[in-house]
């Protein structure tokens, strides 16, 4: 495995398995009444969020508790960085300190990668503007796995806003290396231009594929990202693009929901299919800390 | 390297693992509260062969599980990362029973100071006793086994390797100059 995590494609499918089969027995842990291991005892783990985060940060820091790493939370705001410190000067900072580990949540695509080449540690993608967001694909591959067992040949369709979702990216790549087939759904607004190159399908029609879909993932619509008119009002993105109770039936028996959250319910998604049993938006969340132990486990365990 | 040696064949190591099970049951007067507990992967395989004997020979029903020792390793830093192994605990748990861990073979000791870490933090078992396929010497901590299937002497440069047809398709133990 690569020292840092920045792309779900820096992954190979054995990487890709065998994060997941660690955290397969990791999973085990959270069940048991002692939820720690002393494994990374005495490294430094580092989550450096210049955008706001409330389950992403939290999983991390758990994650690396779990793992009785030291964790420094740094948050940009009420730091030196609202004083106009460079992401740069912060990294040095960071580096005096002996981080074995940089998790770095940032408005900014490409952030982490400048970062790798600032530090000695290992840097981890925990979201960077519209780019990537590694540890999220790989928890809801992990997700989908324990629900549906092997993800080769299965159908998954990501929905909605694409062209913000650093979660989409990630996923599609990733599930490709896992031998999954995407299909995006999305209004022609909301997908990113260089969409022919992603390894997936495109429709924008979503009634046609939800009788095909083992598995269904809804995206927030970022209206916080949204500086222009995507979709002429809400109630027609909803109506056309929603998850509502009619659409849920059209799908599969077997087929699960999923979300990354925070949801917007009624919008993307309505609120008696995200509370449905066959949605996996509770486990996504305890999933990922289990999925953050693995990676960082896997970065830091050994001799680095 | 020279040609590998096998010290022990398949109805060796059978007959040694009918009489640890033997023992297990005079010491612990019938194998009442005992859990075997193997670390995987052989030691696990060794685990669950001892519970069936020991069922045969008595027909009491011994619990069987399976501990990693992995995350508990004194030298995780000396390797990269590896992989996990399975962690198994029978349903009614560890707390108040005589575990006895079981594992292929005993060098270092350092896998059984793991495997007793390990067992700290997933309960607190009343007795905590070894059972050995094979003990090669070499010791570095204070710790010693009260099963052995075979005292094997050897110098620090060998390597013994433990073959088990569950894993391995055949049973042997052999010595690597």
């Amino acid at each position: 495995m690569n020292r840092h995590l920045i792309s779900a494609a820096d992954l190979t499918k054995d990487d890709a398995l065998l994060i997941l089969d660690t955290a397969e027995e990791l999973a085990r842990v959270s069940e048991r009444s002692i939820k720690k291991l002393p494994t990374l005892r005495g490294r430094t783990v580092v989550n450096l969020f210049f955008e706001d985060s409330t389950r992403t940060r939290i999983s991390f820091e758990a994650a690396a508790k779990r793992l009785s790493a030291d964790v420094i939370n740094f948050s940009a705001k009420g730091s030196s960085v609202s004083k106009g410190e460079s992401l740069k000067d912060t990294a040095l900072t960071l580096e005096a300190m002996g981080a074995d580990a940089v998790v770095i949540r940032h408005g900014a695509s490409g952030a982490p990668h400048r970062l790798a080449n600032w530090v000695r540690g290992s840097v981890v993608n925990a979201g960077d503007g519209t780019h990537e967001h590694p540890t999220q694909a790989l928890l809801d591959a992990f997700s989908m796995r324990r629900r549906l067992g092997n993800l080769e040949g299965r159908k998954v369709t990501i929905v909605g806003d694409v062209l913000h979702s650093r979660v989409a990216r990630s996923n599609v790549l990733l599930l490709a290396t896992l031998g999954a087939d995407v299909t995006l759904v999305a209004p022609p607004t909301l997908l990113p231009v260089s969409i022919g190159t992603w390894p997936c399908e495109v429709s924008y029609d979503l009634d046609s594929v939800l009788p095909k879909s083992d598995v269904v993932m809804m995206l927030r619509v970022q209206k916080e990202r949204m500086n222009a008119a995507y979709f002429p009002s809400e109630r027609e993105y909803s109506r056309r693009y929603g998850l509502d109770r009619d659409r849920f039936a059209k799908m599969p028996d077997d087929a699960i929901v999923m979300h990354p959250g925070p949801m917007n319910r009624g919008m993307e998604i309505a609120a008696e299919v995200a509370d449905s049993p066959r949605s996996t938006i509770v486990e996504q969340v305890a999933n990922g800390v289990t999925i953050r132990m693995a990676v960082l486990y896997l970065l830091l365990g050994g001799e680095i | 390297m020279s040609e590998p040696r096998a010290v022990l064949e398949g109805p060796d190591i059978h007959r040694a693992l009918t009489r640890i099970a033997h023992e297990i049951l005079e010491r612990t007067k019938g194998a009442d509260g005992v859990v075997l507990l193997g670390i995987p992967t052989r030691g696990a395989t060794l685990a669950a062969r001892l519970a069936e004997r020991i069922e045969q020979f008595e027909d009491v029903k011994v619990p069987v599980g399976s501990i990693d020792i992995t995350m508990y390793r004194d030298d995780l830093r000396l390797r990269p990362a590896r992989p996990l192994g399975r962690t198994d605990l029978p349903a009614d748990g560890i707390d108040g029973r005589t575990v006895v861990l079981v594992d292929d073979v005993l060098f270092s000791g350092r896998s059984v100071r793991a495997a007793l870490d390990a067992l700290n933090d997933l309960g607190r078992p009343t007795a905590v006793q070894l059972a050995i396929l094979v003990d090669r010497g070499h010791r570095e901590l204070p710790i010693r086994a009260d099963y052995v299937g075979k005292n094997l002497p050897t110098s620090k440069s060998e390597k013994v390797k433990v073959y088990l047809e569950e894993t391995d398709g055949r049973d042997a133990v052999e010595l690597i100059k």
